[in-house]
C-alpha cells in the first residue's frame, strides 16, 4: 500500500522520474541505475574481471558436463545395451550390467530418506519451537559439527562400531550391509534436512502460532496443525536436498556396505551387502587403464550420477523458489 | 484433557528424536579422542610411516593435507568472492543471472566422487599435470566454489543498501563502493563461509583419490607436481587396505584428521559469534 501524499510520487523536474520508479517490485530494495560508472581503466579492468568469475560457474558446469560426456559416452559404443542393462557387474570379464549399481544406490538412498525425514523434521521442530533460546544456540551448532565431521572418519567409525553391532544384533553373517550404510547415510544427511527445514519454521509468521494459541490450541496442536502446514515447501525441500546428498556419498557407504554387486530381489535383502554407484567409481576408477572400456563405463556412471542429482536439486530448488513467491504473496 | 496427554507423547518423542540425532555426534568424537589420544605422540606427528605404515608417523599426510587445503583456498577463494560480488552487486534478475543461480545449486550437488572423476579427466589427463598437488587442489577448489559463492554472497547482502547509498552520494564509483564499504563490512560473513568451504573439502576424500593422493610414499612433496599422502585418503587406506594395521595408528590419524577439520569448523562460529555481537545494523 502507497501513502497517499508522498514526495517520492511527484516527479522529479530534471528527468520526469519518480523516485517509486528506482525501487526494485522484486525485493523493495533501490535500483542504483545512475550509480557512476567505473572511474578509471584499472576499475574497468576489475569489473571485468568480476563479471567473469560470475559467468565461470556456468562454464564450469558445461564443462564438467562436457568432459563426463566425452569420457562416458563412448561407454554405450563399446558395450552392447544388453549388457549395459543386464543384472551381473563383473568387469573383468566385461559384464557392465549396471542395474545392481543402480538399485544399490536406489535403496540405500531411499532407505536413508525414510529414516532421517522422520529425525530430522522432529530434530528442526525441537530446535526451533519447543527448547528454549539458550538451547537452541548449543545445538545448532552442534548439528553444524555433525556436517563438518568427514565422511571418511564416519565410515570408520560405522566400521568398527556399528557394523559388529549390527552382525550381532541381527545375527547375520556380516555386518557389511544396506541396511549400514542407510542409518549411517541418514545421520550424515541430517544436518541438511534439519538446517533446510529449521529455516522454513523460522519465517513462519509468529503471528500465526499466537493467533494458534490465542484460539485456546496446545502448543503442539498450534505446530501440528499450523506451523507444519505452513513450511511443508521447506520439509519437501529438505527431503530432496538430503537424497542428493545421500545419493552422492562416496566414502561411507563404500566403507560399511559390503560392495557386493547385486540385485535385491526380497525386502530382507537389505540385510545384505550392496554396492552403488558412487563407490563403484571410487573402488574401481584407481585400477583401470586410461582409455578402457571400463574407464569409459566408470564414466558413464559418474554421468548418470551426474544427470540424476542435476535433476534432484533443480526440483528441490524450484520448489524453494515457489514457496518463497507463495510466501511474499501471502504476506503483503 | 487428553489434548494436553497429546501434547506431552508428541513433544516426548521428538525429544527423543533429537536425542538419537545429538548423541551419537558426542559418541563418535569422544571415542575418536579417547582412543585415538593413546596413538598420539610427538613421533606419530612428526615421522615418516614405516614397515608399510604399521609404524612410525603420519607427516607426509598431514603435510599433504595442508598443501591441498592451502591450494583449495587460493583456488577457490579469488573466483568465489568474484561470483558472489557479481551476484550480489552488479548482476540483475536477468536470464543469466538465473543461469548462474542454476549453475550453482547444480555444482552444490554434484557428488564429489564425480569431481574426482572430473578432474581425472580434465587436470591429470587432458591438460597433463598428473596426479598431484595442483590437480588435487584444483579439483577441491571447484568443489568448494558454490560454498563461498553462497555465502559470501549472503555476507555481501547483510550489508544495508543505505551504506551503498551514501558512499554514491558521496561521489564514491561502483567498485570504490563495493571496495572500501560493502566488502569490509562483509568480511567476517564471507571469512566464516571461506572456512567452512575449505574444511569441507580439507576432509575429502573421494575428489583426491584419482587427482592428487598417493598410496604410500614416505617422504615429503616437493612441489605442486608431485603426489602426495593426505590424511582422509590415509585413514581409508589403513582402515580398509592395509590388513593387521594397529588399531592405535587407525584412531590416531582419525583423531588428528577430526581435530584439523572441527579446529577449521569451531574457528568459523567464533568469528561469527564475535562480529555479530559486534555489527551495528
Amino acid at each position: 500500500m502507497r501513502p497517499e501524499p508522498n514526495p517520492a510520487e511527484r516527479p522529479d523536474e530534471g528527468t520526469g522520474k519518480r523516485l517509486w520508479d528506482s525501487v526494485d517490485p522484486g525485493n523493495g530494495r533501490i535500483k542504483l541505475e545512475r550509480r557512476p560508472k567505473a572511474a578509471t581503466l584499472l576499475e574497468t579492468l576489475i569489473e571485468r574481471a568480476i563479471q567473469t568469475t560470475g559467468i565461470s560457474a556456468v562454464a564450469l558446469v558445461v564443462l564438467i558436463f562436457g568432459f563426463l560426456i566425452r569420457e562416458g559416452v563412448p561407454a554405450f559404443a563399446e558395450v552392447p545395451l544388453g549388457n549395459l542393462l543386464s543384472a551381473r557387474w563383473y568387469p573383468i570379464e566385461d559384464y557392465y550390467g549396471l542395474l545392481p549399481l543402480i538399485a544399490g544406490s536406489l535403496i540405500i538412498t531411499v532407505g536413508a530418506a525414510i529414516i532421517a525425514l522422520p529425525l530430522g523434521v522432529a530434530t528442526a521442530i525441537f530446535i526451533a519451537e519447543i527448547v528454549p533460546d539458550w538451547v537452541r544456540e548449543i545445538l545448532k551448532p552442534l548439528v553444524e559439527v555433525l556436517a563438518g565431521i568427514p565422511s571418511v572418519v564416519i565410515g570408520f567409525m560405522g566400521m568398527l562400531v556399528i557394523t559388529p553391532f549390527v552382525r550381532v544384533a541381527l545375527d547375520i553373517p556380516t555386518g557389511l550391509t544396506a541396511f549400514t550404510g542407510m542409518v549411517l547415510l541418514a545421520w550424515m544427511a541430517l544436518p541438511t534436512v534439519v538446517s533446510v527445514v529449521e529455516d522454513v519454521l523460522d519465517t513462519v509468521p509468529s503471528s500465526y502460532r499466537d493467533a494458534g494459541l490465542a484460539l485456546g490450541m496446545t502448543r503442539w496442536q498450534t505446530i501440528a496443525r499450523i506451523v507444519i502446514p505452513a513450511g511443508k515447501s521447506g520439509i519437501l525441500t529438505a527431503l530432496m536436498l538430503g537424497v542428493g546428498r545421500a545419493i552422492g556419498e562416496t566414502m561411507t557407504v563404500m566403507m560399511v556396505t559390503g560392495n557386493a554387486p547385486r540385485i535385491p530381489r526380497h525386502p530382507f535383502d537389505i540385510f545384505q551387502p550392496a554396492r552403488t554407484m558412487t563407490a563403484t567409481i571410487a573402488a574401481e576408477m584407481g585400477e583401470v587403464a586410461q582409455g578402457s572400456t571400463h574407464y569409459h563405463v566408470l564414466f558413464a556412471v559418474g554421468l548418470t550420477l551426474f544427470v540424476i542429482t542435476f535433476v534432484v536439486n533443480l526440483a528441490a530448488a524450484s520448489v524453494v523458489f515457489r514457496g518463497t513467491k507463495r510466501a511474499e504473496r501471502m504476506l503483503s | 484433557m487428553s489434548r494436553q496427554i497429546t501434547q506431552r507423547i508428541a513433544f516426548g518423542l521428538i525429544s527423543l528424536a533429537s536425542v538419537a540425532v545429538v548423541v551419537p555426534i558426542f559418541y563418535v568424537i569422544g571415542y575418536i579422542v579417547v582412543q585415538g589420544g593413546g596413538a598420539l605422540s610427538w613421533e606419530f606427528l612428526t615421522a615418516m610411516p614405516r614397515d608399510g605404515m604399521t609404524a612410525g608417523g603420519v607427516l607426509p599426510a598431514i603435510v599433504g593435507t595442508l598443501a591441498l587445503t592451502a591450494g583449495t583456498a587460493i583456488v577457490a577463494v579469488p573466483i568465489g568472492l568474484g561470483g558472489a560480488i557479481y551476484l550480489s552487486e552488479y548482476a540483475g534478475d536477468t536470464p543469466t543471472t538465473r543461469a548462474i543461480r542454476i549453475a550453482i545449486i547444480n555444482l552444490a550437488g554434484i557428488p564429489s566422487v564425480v569431481y574426482g572423476l572430473f578432474g581425472l579427466g580434465l587436470f591429470v589427463i587432458f591438460l597433463n599435470f598428473g596426479t598431484s598437488i595442483l590437480a588435487g587442489s584444483l579439483t577441491l577448489g571447484i568443489m568448494t566454489l558454490p560454498v563461498i559463492i553462497s555465502t559470501a554472497e549472503e555476507a555481501l547482502r547483510a550489508v544495508p543498501q543505505s551504506y551503498r547509498l551514501v558512499s554514491t552520494s558521496l561521489g564514491g564509483t561502483r567498485w570504490q563502493t563495493i571496495q572500501r564499504v560493502v566488502l569490509p563490512q562483509a568480511l567476517p560473513g564471507i571469512i566464516t563461509g571461506v572456512i567452512l568451504g575449505v574444511e569441507r573439502a580439507a576432509g575429502e576424500t573421494a575428489p583426491i583419490m584419482f587427482t592428487a593422493a598417493a598410496f604410500f610414499l614416505p617422504r615429503l612433496p616437493h612441489s605442486i607436481f608431485d603426489q602426495t599422502m593426505a590424511l582422509p585418503y590415509h585413514l581409508y587406506v589403513i582402515s580398509t587396505q592395509v590388513p593387521g594395521m594397529p588399531v592405535q595408528i587407525q584412531y590416531g590419524t582419525a583423531l588428528v584428521l577430526l581435530v584439523f577439520v572441527l579446529s577449521m569448523n569451531l574457528a568459523a562460529t567464533m568469528i561469527r559469534r564475535h562480529y555479530r555481537r559486534q555489527r551495528v545494523w
